[in-house]
């Protein structure tokens, strides 16, 4: 038992910290758009000559090979900065999965340039109907001589107008074949057939629905036929990594808060000598340290088994999800009406935190995974 | 990170586990697992097989007879007494007045008290509380004078835990009244067979006889009795309790009583289908499940802190607070689980030795006194609010 940092990993924390600090807070704050261009912007370049790009992933794939307490220090720093870079979303969903699915030749073609910094990719996973489940797929894929023919549409596919290339997860569709089996293909940005439709969500995401309308590819675009555990997979490491980003957002709305209350004075007399606030600002520390021990749950499960990865996974999501929720908003309540406003940082934090919970499957998503498989002993 | 045990830390587990098969009694064991009352003898009994085995002083140094075990093996040791219904070995004497010998008592002291406390030969209770001092403790009022060799003291304790069956009690008395609050109190050893000390039970709403009034006119107790020095009474008080606070999040009692809940969950018949399968109660079983989940590792995150030799201190709020709330839902949601069954009350068989024929009557008879008693968990040693604002404090600094 040990939930101490190796050297390692305070240097990787620190210098992180350093980077996000040097980043000007509120001109950056996830509510404002990056420029809509596929240059990486010189924040994502510094990310790569620092290797950040790298650490998530195994050796054997040309990464640095951190586990999951290093992506946990990762997110949980640009958590605290609200730093827009795609980290999850443009890298590691899509970088992971390629990583457990690609050919050599894919991996060369894909995935390189990808830790390189040289150009995000996207994965589109999620459909109209269905709401939050992975494994619930109507776009099909069909077989079509040597290669594919792909129909289907995908919603909120976050950052795919940046990508050079989106992975889409597809059912299988072959005749005489077994039509529950999942695959995932690589479509670069300029295949004939797929159209985006853009818009920013509400905490500034860039994100697009996909209408895939006969688009043919060819035999190297289909990365499996068969990757429903790689998925589950990938989405337990992107659950963690959405987790301690949350707990980086949470632990800054706190410090925000107190730094307020400390600040602000009325009926004469600073904010934090009264005790109703001092009990609310406990209560928000007190979510954050509970939801920090479910991030840290979470991090330190992504090489379990299957079934105890996922159930852990689930459980950190449904209560990282509560917790953020409450601290968001107790951030607005305790700022009084300049919570409320765009100027104040602590809106677009509570923005991040609010919606965190609509990322991955939300809390009453997870809550029913646990339930399903809760033990009766 | 890990959040695994060494395989030592493991093996360490199985060797306590062994213990409590073999040597906890039956009877005891029965008795714990219904919510029955334990007799003073019962707690002896127990308390003298721990005595034997050496693990009685559990938190104690190897210097004064103690295991010297670390903050995980402790942590190890209480969740599975928990599991394996061992009765809680009562802390007054081994885990309260013991610490504050060691770290301000005299040699004499310690060589009195320290054997007599690992053997059982005293039973000791806290003379704290008063009828005027609850959360401010420090504004209490019984006094001590000088006479000689000797104090007077004169006042009244309340909340005095399991004093029925003391024989010692360590007490905050004022020293100097003219001394500000917390200078003039200092902390007094009663022997509670000298003239002057009556005990008078307190029934708490769930019919237990758990707490006492203790009434001091005009007792005599040694100088020899003090310790520390005059005045610095409220210095033994604070270290009491920001000492070895890594248990108080109760963790091994929520796991036990969340495997309860789910076990009578599983049993009880809704509609002819168990209640654990029905949406809605369920629902509140996971929550309580995920919130034990947190807790079990924000518990961990203070063990290992102190085991790397920082010091649990105010962190220790933040599980009192949860650590309460959630004993205090599990035991809600027990009463709930059984439903009808849980309106019956047997005093007799819960405080006494009546037995009771029917078994499920037997089985639920403890669980809404229980939830009752439960509630003393965010009142006890620093009410959760007064915990909130220590945080608020120490922590943020507000």
């Amino acid at each position: 038992m040990d939930f101490s940092y190796s050297d390692e990993q305070r240097m990787l924390a620190e210098t992180l910290e350093r980077l996000v600090a040097d980043q000007p807070a509120v001109e950056r704050s996830a509510s404002q758009l990056p420029p809509a261009t596929r240059e990486p912007s010189p924040l994502w370049q510094t990310f790569a000559e620092l290797g950040l790009l790298h650490m998530p992933f195994a050796e054997s794939v040309g990464g640095l090979g951190g586990d999951g307490t290093d992506l946990m220090i990762i997110m949980q720093a640009l958590g605290h900065g609200l730093v827009p870079e795609p980290y999850l979303a443009g890298l590691l969903l899509p970088g992971d999965l390629l990583a457990r699915l690609a050919t050599p030749e894919q991996r060369d073609r894909w995935l390189t340039p990808l830790l390189e910094g040289e150009h995000q990719l996207a994965l589109a996973w999620q459909e109209r109907d269905a709401r939050y489940d992975i494994h619930a797929v109507t776009t099909s894929a069909h077989r079509q001589g040597a290669g594919w023919r792909l129909e289907g549409a995908k919603q909120l596919v976050m950052g795919a107008d940046l990508a050079a290339a989106v992975l889409v997860t597809a059912r299988i569709a072959d005749e005489g074949r077994d039509v529950e089996r999942l695959g995932v293909f690589l479509l670069p940005s300029s295949t004939p057939g797929l159209t985006r439709h853009n818009y920013p969500t509400i905490d500034g995401q860039p994100a697009s629905d996909l209408v895939l309308d006969g688009v043919m590819l060819d035999e190297h675009a289909c990365l499996s036929e068969n990757a429903a555990a790689a998925l589950d997979a990938t989405f337990a490491v992107g659950i963690a990594a959405l987790c301690a980003q949350a707990v980086g957002a949470m632990q800054a709305s706190c410090e925000q808060t107190l730094a307020f209350l400390k600040e602000r004075r009325q009926f004469g007399t600073p904010l934090s000598t009264f005790q109703a606030l001092q009990h609310r600002m406990v209560d928000m520390h007190l979510h954050l340290e509970q939801a920090r021990s479910m991030a840290i749950l979470a991090a330190t499960s992504l090489d379990l088994p299957a079934p105890e990865r996922d159930y852990r996974i689930a459980a950190a999501k449904a209560y990282c999800g509560e917790s953020a929720r409450f601290v968001a908003e107790q951030a607005i309540q305790l700022h009084g009406a300049m919570g409320m406003t765009e100027e104040c940082l602590v809106s677009h934090y509570a923005k991040h935190l609010v919606m965190f919970d609509h990322y991955l499957g939300d809390s009453d998503y997870h809550l029913e995974y646990v339930s399903e498989r809760l033990s009766a002993a | 990170m890990n959040l695994t045990f060494t395989a030592e830390e493991q093996a360490f587990r199985h060797e306590v586990r062994d213990f409590l098969a073999t040597s906890l009694p039956a009877a005891i064991r029965e008795r714990v697992r219904l919510g029955r009352r334990l007799s003073a003898d019962d707690h002896v009994r127990w308390q003298n097989l721990l005595s034997q085995r050496g693990w009685l002083g559990a938190n104690w140094p190897e210097a004064h007879g103690g295991p010297g075990w670390s903050p995980v093996q402790r942590h190890i040791f209480d969740e599975e007494c928990a599991a394996a219904h061992a009765p809680t070995v009562v802390p007054f004497g081994v885990s309260m007045v013991a610490p504050v010998l060691m770290k301000f008592g005299s040699d004499a002291q310690q060589r009195h008290y320290l054997p007599r406390i690992l053997d059982n030969r005293d039973w000791w209770c806290q003379g704290y509380s008063e009828p005027g001092a609850g959360s401010d403790l420090a504004s209490l009022r019984t006094r001590a004078e000088r006479d000689g060799d000797h104090y007077v003291v004169s006042g009244q304790k309340t909340w005095t835990t399991l004093g029925q069956h003391a024989n010692m009690m360590f007490c905050l008395v004022r020293t100097d009244p003219a001394a500000k609050k917390q200078a003039g109190i200092s902390f007094l050893l009663i022997d509670m067979s000298s003239p002057g000390v009556s005990v008078r039970p307190i029934i708490t709403l769930d019919g237990a006889h758990e707490v006492n009034e203790v009434f001091l006119d005009e007792v005599r107790v040694p100088l020899a009795n003090r310790v520390g020095a005059e005045g610095e009474g409220w210095t033994c008080a604070k270290f009491l309790l920001t000492h070895e606070r890594t248990g108080i999040a109760g963790l091994g009692h929520a796991k036990q009583a969340l495997r309860h809940l789910k076990s009578v969950a599983a049993h009880v018949q809704q509609r002819g289908r168990p209640l654990l399968e029905q949406p809605s109660f369920r629902q509140r079983v996971v929550k309580a499940e995920l919130e034990l989940m947190a807790l079990e590792v924000t518990n961990l995150r203070v063990i290992a802190a102190a085991r790397d030799g920082g010091v649990p201190g105010a962190e220790s709020s933040l599980l009192k607070v949860r650590g309460s709330e959630l004993r205090q839902e599990l035991s809600d949601l027990t009463r709930r689980a059984l439903g009808p069954a849980a309106l019956p009350f047997f005093p007799d068989f819960l405080h006494a030795d009546t037995e009771l024929a029917d078994a499920e009557q037997r089985e639920a008879a403890a669980a809404s006194a229980q939830y009752f008693n439960r509630r003393k968990l965010s009142i006890y040693g620093g009410a959760n609010e007064i915990q909130k604002s220590i945080v608020a404090k120490t922590i943020l600094g507000m």
